[in-house]
C-alpha cells in the first residue's frame, strides 16, 4: 500500500474549457501530458495511486450540451457527461432503457453514480465494466473530436486491452451512439461480485427478440471475461433461428464461457470465472426467454 | 487557484492547489473537520458531503471543481432549533459507536431522503443507499432503523418530541 503522503495526488495544472473546440485546442497542444477529467471517479483514484501523473488535467464538466440522453429513430445518443445515475433513472420506453435500469445499480454506489459517466467508463476501459460490455454487445459507436476533426470508432475496435483504447491523447470522447435493439426485444443482466462495492467477478447481459417461437435477434455481452469486454458471437449463432429451449440455452451458455478468456484472480481462478460466466449467461437467457413470453 | 465555495450557507474564498480535493479544502482550508477521510479512494464514504444537494464523495472531487457550488457538510446539519432529525435518530437508535463513519452516513442520508422522502418504504433501495458507506462498528441495523425513524419524522408522520 502507498504511504499516507502518497494518498495525495502529484501536482498538476488545471483547465476547465467552456466548449468542445476549446478542449480540443488544449489537447492538441498538450494532449500527451494531459488527462481528461469527466466524473473523476476513476481518475482521482489513479492520481492518488500515482499510476497517472499528468502535467495538466482538462476538466470537461463545464462544457454545456454534453449531458443529454437523446432517443433517436434507430439509436440512443449518450453525451460524454451523462452520469451513471441518469441511466439508472432512464424512463424512455425502450428495451435499452430497461437494460440501463437493470445494469446501473451494479455500477458502484449512488454517490459515485451521481458523478461517474458512461463515456468515462468506456474511456477508462476497466475489463469488468458493465457499460463496456453493453457497448460491445450493441456495437456502439464512440464519437471523438480531435485536432484532425471528428471520427467514430466502433466498439469492436475501441477496446485494445485492459485500460487501453483507440482514443488518442489529443482526442476527446464527446458521446456514444448505441443502436437500439429491435422493438419487442427483451433484456436481462446478471452479475457475480463479492460485495456491493466490488467490481464484477463476471457479468453477462442478453438482449433478444423471439418471433414465432424462434430467436430472431440476439446479443450477448460479457464483462470481466477477458482483458476487454466481449460479445459472445458464437453463442449468439447457436441461438439464432432456433427455439430457445433450456437445452440449447445451456449449450449457448457453455459456448459463451468457452469464448471467454478470463485471467486468474486471487479470489477467482480462471476456471471458476468461466463456470460463473456460463451460469450467468444461462440465467440471463432463461430470464429473457421468460419475459419474451410465447408470441 | 482561487475558488469560491458556499459552505453551509456562508461563502468563502480559498486559494488551493488544483490537486486539493474538496475534502482537504474543507478540512485543512476551512477547518471543518467533521468530514472525515477514511480511505481517500472512494471506497468508504466517510467523506460524503452534499454538492448542490447531491451526496457525493468529497475525496473524489477537486476543490477547483466545486468553485461556485453550494456545499453542505455535517457541521451545517443542525439548525437553530437543535439537532437535525437524522442526528436525533442516530442517537436514539444507537446508529453509531466510534462515530468515524457518522458524518458520512448523515450526509448520505440527508441527500437520499431529500431525493426520496419515502426511502424507508423501499427496503432494497434503502440497503443500496446504506451499502454506499462503510461502518466497521455497528453492523448497520441501527443505521437502518435510524434512517427509517428520521424519514418518518421528516415527513411529519411522527409529532416532534414524541417517543416513537
Ligand atoms: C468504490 C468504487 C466502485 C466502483 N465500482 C464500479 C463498478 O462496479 N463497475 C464500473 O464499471 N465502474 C465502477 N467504478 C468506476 C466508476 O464507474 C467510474 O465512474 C468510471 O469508471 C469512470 O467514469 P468517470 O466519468 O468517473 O471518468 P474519470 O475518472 O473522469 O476518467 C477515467 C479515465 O477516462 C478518461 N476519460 C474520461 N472521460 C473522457 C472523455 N470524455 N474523453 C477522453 N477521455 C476521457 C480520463 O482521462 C481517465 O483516464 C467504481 C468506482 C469506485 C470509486
Ligand atoms: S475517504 Fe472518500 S470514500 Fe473514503
Ligand atoms: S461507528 Fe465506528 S465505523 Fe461506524
Amino acid at each position: 500500500m502507498p504511504g499516507m503522503r502518497d494518498m495525495k495526488p502529484p501536482q498538476f495544472d488545471y483547465v476547465a474549457p467552456a466548449s468542445v473546440p476549446e478542449a480540443v485546442a488544449v489537447l492538441a497542444e498538450r494532449g500527451p501530458e494531459s488527462r481528461v477529467l469527466a466524473g473523476g471517479q476513476s481518475l482521482l483514484i489513479e492520481l492518488r495511486y500515482r499510476t497517472e501523473r499528468p502535467a495538466l488535467v482538462v476538466d470537461v464538466n463545464r462544457i454545456p450540451g454534453l449531458s443529454d440522453i437523446a432517443v433517436e429513430d434507430g439509436s440512443v445518443h449518450i453525451g460524454a457527461l451523462v452520469r451513471h445515475a441518469q441511466l439508472e433513472h432512464a424512463r424512455f420506453g425502450d428495451p435499452l432503457a430497461e437494460l440501463f435500469r437493470q445494469v446501473a445499480p451494479y455500477v458502484a454506489h449512488p454517490p459515485i453514480r451521481a458523478r461517474g459517466t458512461f463515456a468515462g467508463s468506456l474511456a477508462w476501459a476497466h475489463p469488468a465494466s458493465e457499460w463496456c460490455a453493453l457497448a460491445m454487445a450493441l456495437d456502439a459507436g464512440i464519437e471523438l473530436d480531435g485536432p484532425s476533426g471528428r471520427r467514430t470508432v466502433p466498439a469492436g475496435s475501441w477496446f485494445r486491452g485492459a485500460f487501453t483504447t483507440a482514443c488518442l491523447p489529443e482526442e476527446l470522447v464527446t458521446g456514444v451512439r448505441l443502436p437500439r435493439p429491435p422493438a419487442g426485444a427483451v433484456v436481462a443482466f446478471a452479475e457475480h461480485r463479492r460485495t456491493h462495492g466490488s467490481f464484477a467477478l463476471a457479468a453477462a447481459l442478453v438482449m433478444l427478440r423471439v418471433s414465432e417461437g424462434r430467436v430472431a435477434w440476439i446479443r450477448i455481452g460479457l464483462a470481466n471475461a477477458a482483458d476487454i469486454p466481449l460479445r459472445a458471437v458464437e453463442a449468439e449463432h447457436l441461438m439464432m433461428g432456433e427455439r430457445p429451449e433450456p437445452d440449447l440455452r445451456a449449450q449457448a451458455a457453455a459456448r459463451a464461457a468457452a469464448e471467454a478468456d478470463p485471467a486468474d484472480e486471487p479470489h477467482a481462478p480462471a476456471a471458476y470465472r468461466r463456470h460463473a460466466l456460463a451460469t450467468l449467461v444461462r440465467r440471463c437467457l432463461a430470464r429473457a426467454v421468460e419475459n419474451a413470453g410465447t408470441p | 487557484m482561487n475558488v469560491e465555495l458556499t459552505v453551509n450557507g456562508s461563502t468563502h474564498r480559498l486559494d488551493v492547489e488544483p490537486r486539493t480535493s474538496l475534502a482537504d479544502a474543507l478540512r485543512d482550508g476551512l477547518k471543518l473537520t467533521g468530514t472525515t477521510l477514511g480511505c481517500e479512494h472512494g471506497v468508504c464514504g466517510s467523506c460524503t458531503v452534499l454538492v448542490d444537494g447531491t451526496a457525493i464523495r468529497s475525496c473524489l472531487v477537486l476543490a477547483v471543481q466545486a468553485d461556485g457550488a453550494d456545499v453542505r457538510t455535517v457541521e451545517g446539519l443542525a439548525g437553530d432549533g437543535g439537532p437535525h432529525p437524522l442526528q436525533e435518530a442516530f442517537a436514539a437508535e444507537h446508529a453509531l459507536q466510534c462515530g468515524f463513519c457518522t458524518p458520512g452516513f448523515l450526509m448520505l442520508l440527508a441527500g437520499a431522503l431529500a431525493e426520496e422522502p419515502d426511502l424507508d418504504h423501499d427496503e432494497r433501495r434503502m440497503d443500496e443507499v446504506l451499502a454506499s458507506n462503510l461502518c466497521r462498528c455497528t453492523g448497520y441495523a441501527g443505521i437502518r432503523r435510524a434512517a427509517a425513524r428520521a424519514a418518518r419524522r421528516m415527513r411529519g408522520d411522527v409529532a416532534p418530541g414524541s417517543r416513537s
